[in-house]
C-alpha cells in the first residue's frame, strides 16, 4: 500500500506530470485524430440512411457522444474534487478546475445539437416535456455555478476546495432531478419520443458511434492534458523547475 | 447536543429582537405570489391548475433571499470562528443554523400558504396538501441552501452567484412538492411522492450538515 501511494505521489507530483504528458500528448492527438476520421465517416458516408428520419438522424454522432461526456465530465470532477479535498493533491485539484469548462462546453454542444436535431423528428427547436433534455440543462447551470464560484473566490486554493466540495454534492444532486423530472413525465404523459426505444440500433450505425464516443473521450483527454499544463505552469511559476523550462534547460 | 439548543435558543432569540427582519420573508411570499397574478390575469379555472407552482416558487425564492442572514452576521462580528474553532462539532452547529433559519423563514411561509392557496381557488383538500408539501419541503430548502451560503459567505457579494449555485439544487423538491398537489388535485393517490419528498427531507436534513461544516472551514479559514 505504501508503495503505491508512493508511486502514486511521485507520478503526481507537477515536474513528473508535466514531463509525462509532454511525452504523451503527441501519440493522443494522432489517435484523436485517427478516430475523428475514421468515426466521421463511419457516421456521415458508410453507416445507411435511417428508414424514417432519413439522413437527420446523422447528427447523432455528435449529440450523443457530447451528451455522454458531459455526464463523465462532471463525474471526472467530482472524483478528483474527492482525491483533492482528502489527500490534498494539487493536481487532481488542477484536473476538476479545468475539467470544468470543458464539461460546460460539451453540455452546451449536447443541448444546441439536440435542439438542431429536434425540429426536423419532433417539429420543435425545444420540447419541455422531455426529461434528457431538462436535465442536461440542469446540468449545464450546475456546471455554470461551479465556474462561477471559482472566479469569484480570490484565493484559489480555498477556491478549488469549494469547488470540490459543490462539485460533491452536485453529483449527489443529478441522479435525483433526472429520475424527479423522469416523474413527472410520466405521471403526465408517455414519454414523447425517446431516442432509444427503437428496438435496435443497427451495428452499421452503432460501430461510428461509439468510434466517435472513443474519439470524443481522447479529445478531453487531450484537452484537458494541455489546460491542467498551463495552469501547472502559472501556479508553480516561482518554482525551480519551471524556470528550468522557460531557460529551454528542462523538458 | 447542548451546543445545538444553545445556538437554537440564539438564533431565535436574535431574531424575535429584529421583529420587522422576521416578517419580511412572509410578505415578500405575499408578494410575489400577488405579482404572479398581477402580471397574468388569469381567468380562476386557469389559476387553480398554477397555484400550486405559483406558491412554490414564491417560497424557494424566499427561502433563498433570506439565506443570506444564516452565517453572515455570525461571519462579520467573528462569532462563527469561534464556534468553528470549539471543540463542538461544526455539523451539530450547522444544523442548529438550518433548524432555526427555517423556523425563521419556512414556517411562518407554510403557515400563511394556506390562506394563499384559498386566493388562488385551490380546494380546501387541495390547500391541506399544499401546507403539507410546504411543511416538509421548506426545511429542505434551508438545508440545501446553508450549503450554498456556507460556500459564498466569505465573499462580499455572493447573492447572484448564491441563487445559480442553489436554485438548480431546488429543482426536485419543486418539481415533487407542486406535483403533489397538482395530483391530488386530479384525484389519484399521492402516498408515492410524498414518501419521496419526507425522503429527501431526512437526507438533506442528515448530509447537508457536513458538506456545509466542510465549506464553512473553507470559508473561514
Amino acid at each position: 500500500m505504501n508503495k503505491i501511494y508512493k508511486w502514486f505521489h511521485q507520478w503526481g507530483s507537477p515536474p513528473t506530470f508535466y514531463k509525462w504528458s509532454g511525452q504523451w500528448l503527441p501519440w493522443l492527438t494522432f489517435f484523436c485524430v485517427a478516430l475523428f476520421a475514421i468515426g466521421l465517416y463511419g457516421g456521415l458516408v458508410y453507416a445507411p440512411a435511417d428508414y424514417q428520419q432519413k439522413d437527420s438522424f446523422r447528427i447523432i454522432y455528435i449529440h450523443v457522444p457530447a451528451a455522454w461526456m458531459s455526464m463523465f465530465v462532471y463525474l471526472v470532477m467530482a472524483i478528483s474534487g474527492a482525491i483533492a479535498l482528502i489527500w490534498h493533491i494539487k493536481l487532481s485539484e488542477i484536473m476538476m478546475l479545468s475539467s470544468a469548462s470543458i464539461g460546460a462546453s460539451f453540455t452546451f454542444i449536447a443541448l444546441v445539437t439536440g435542439s438542431i436535431w429536434g425540429k426536423p423528428t419532433w417539429g420543435t427547436w425545444w420540447e419541455w416535456g422531455d426529461a434528457r433534455l431538462l436535465s442536461e440543462l440542469m446540468l449545464l447551470f450546475l456546471y455554470i455555478g461551479i465556474i462561477g464560484l471559482y472566479s469569484a473566490i480570490e484565493d484559489k486554493r480555498k477556491a478549488a476546495e469549494a469547488v470540490s466540495i459543490l462539485a460533491l454534492v452536485g453529483t449527489v444532486n443529478i441522479p435525483i432531478i433526472h429520475y424527479s423530472v423522469i416523474f413527472v413525465n410520466t405521471l403526465h404523459q408517455g414519454p414523447t419520443v425517446s431516442m432509444f426505444d427503437s428496438p435496435s440500433i443497427d451495428t452499421r450505425m452503432l460501430i461510428p458511434l461509439l468510434i466517435m464516443a472513443l474519439a470524443f473521450k481522447l479529445f478531453y483527454g487531450i484537452v484537458l492534458l494541455m489546460r491542467s499544463r498551463n495552469e501547472l505552469l502559472w501556479r508553480e511559476r516561482r518554482s525551480q523547475w519551471v524556470k528550468n523550462i522557460i531557460k529551454g534547460d528542462g523538458t | 447536543m447542548n451546543i445545538f439548543i444553545t445556538i437554537l435558543k440564539r438564533d431565535l432569540l436574535l431574531a424575535v429582537r429584529h421583529r420587522t427582519e422576521l416578517l419580511n420573508p412572509m410578505l415578500f411570499f405575499v408578494l410575489v405570489i400577488v405579482l404572479f397574478q398581477l402580471g397574468m390575469r388569469a381567468k380562476p379555472a386557469v389559476l387553480v391548475t398554477l397555484a400550486p407552482a405559483i406558491v412554490w416558487i414564491a417560497a424557494l425564492l424566499s427561502a433563498l433571499l433570506s439565506l443570506d442572514h444564516m452565517f453572515r452576521s455570525d461571519m462579520e462580528d467573528g462569532a462563527l470562528e469561534q464556534m468553528i474553532i470549539s471543540t463542538q462539532p461544526t455539523s451539530l452547529l450547522v444544523l442548529a443554523k438550518i433548524i432555526a433559519h427555517w423556523i425563521i423563514t419556512g414556517l411562518p411561509v407554510t403557515l400563511i400558504a394556506p390562506i394563499l392557496g384559498m386566493m388562488l381557488g385551490l380546494t380546501f383538500d387541495a390547500t391541506q396538501i399544499l401546507f403539507l408539501t410546504l411543511l416538509i419541503g421548506t426545511p429542505i430548502l434551508s438545508a440545501i441552501g446553508s450549503i450554498g451560503v456556507a460556500l459564498t459567505v466569505g465573499l462580499r457579494r455572493g447573492g447572484v452567484l448564491l441563487s445559480i449555485l442553489v436554485l438548480p439544487l431546488y429543482v426536485p423538491v419543486l418539481i415533487f412538492a407542486s406535483q403533489t398537489v397538482t395530483t391530488s388535485m386530479s384525484g389519484y393517490p399521492i402516498t408515492a411522492s410524498m414518501s419521496v419528498l419526507m425522503a429527501m427531507m431526512v437526507l438533506s436534513l442528515s448530509l447537508s450538515p457536513w458538506a456545509s461544516s466542510a465549506a464553512l472551514r473553507m470559508s473561514v479559514s
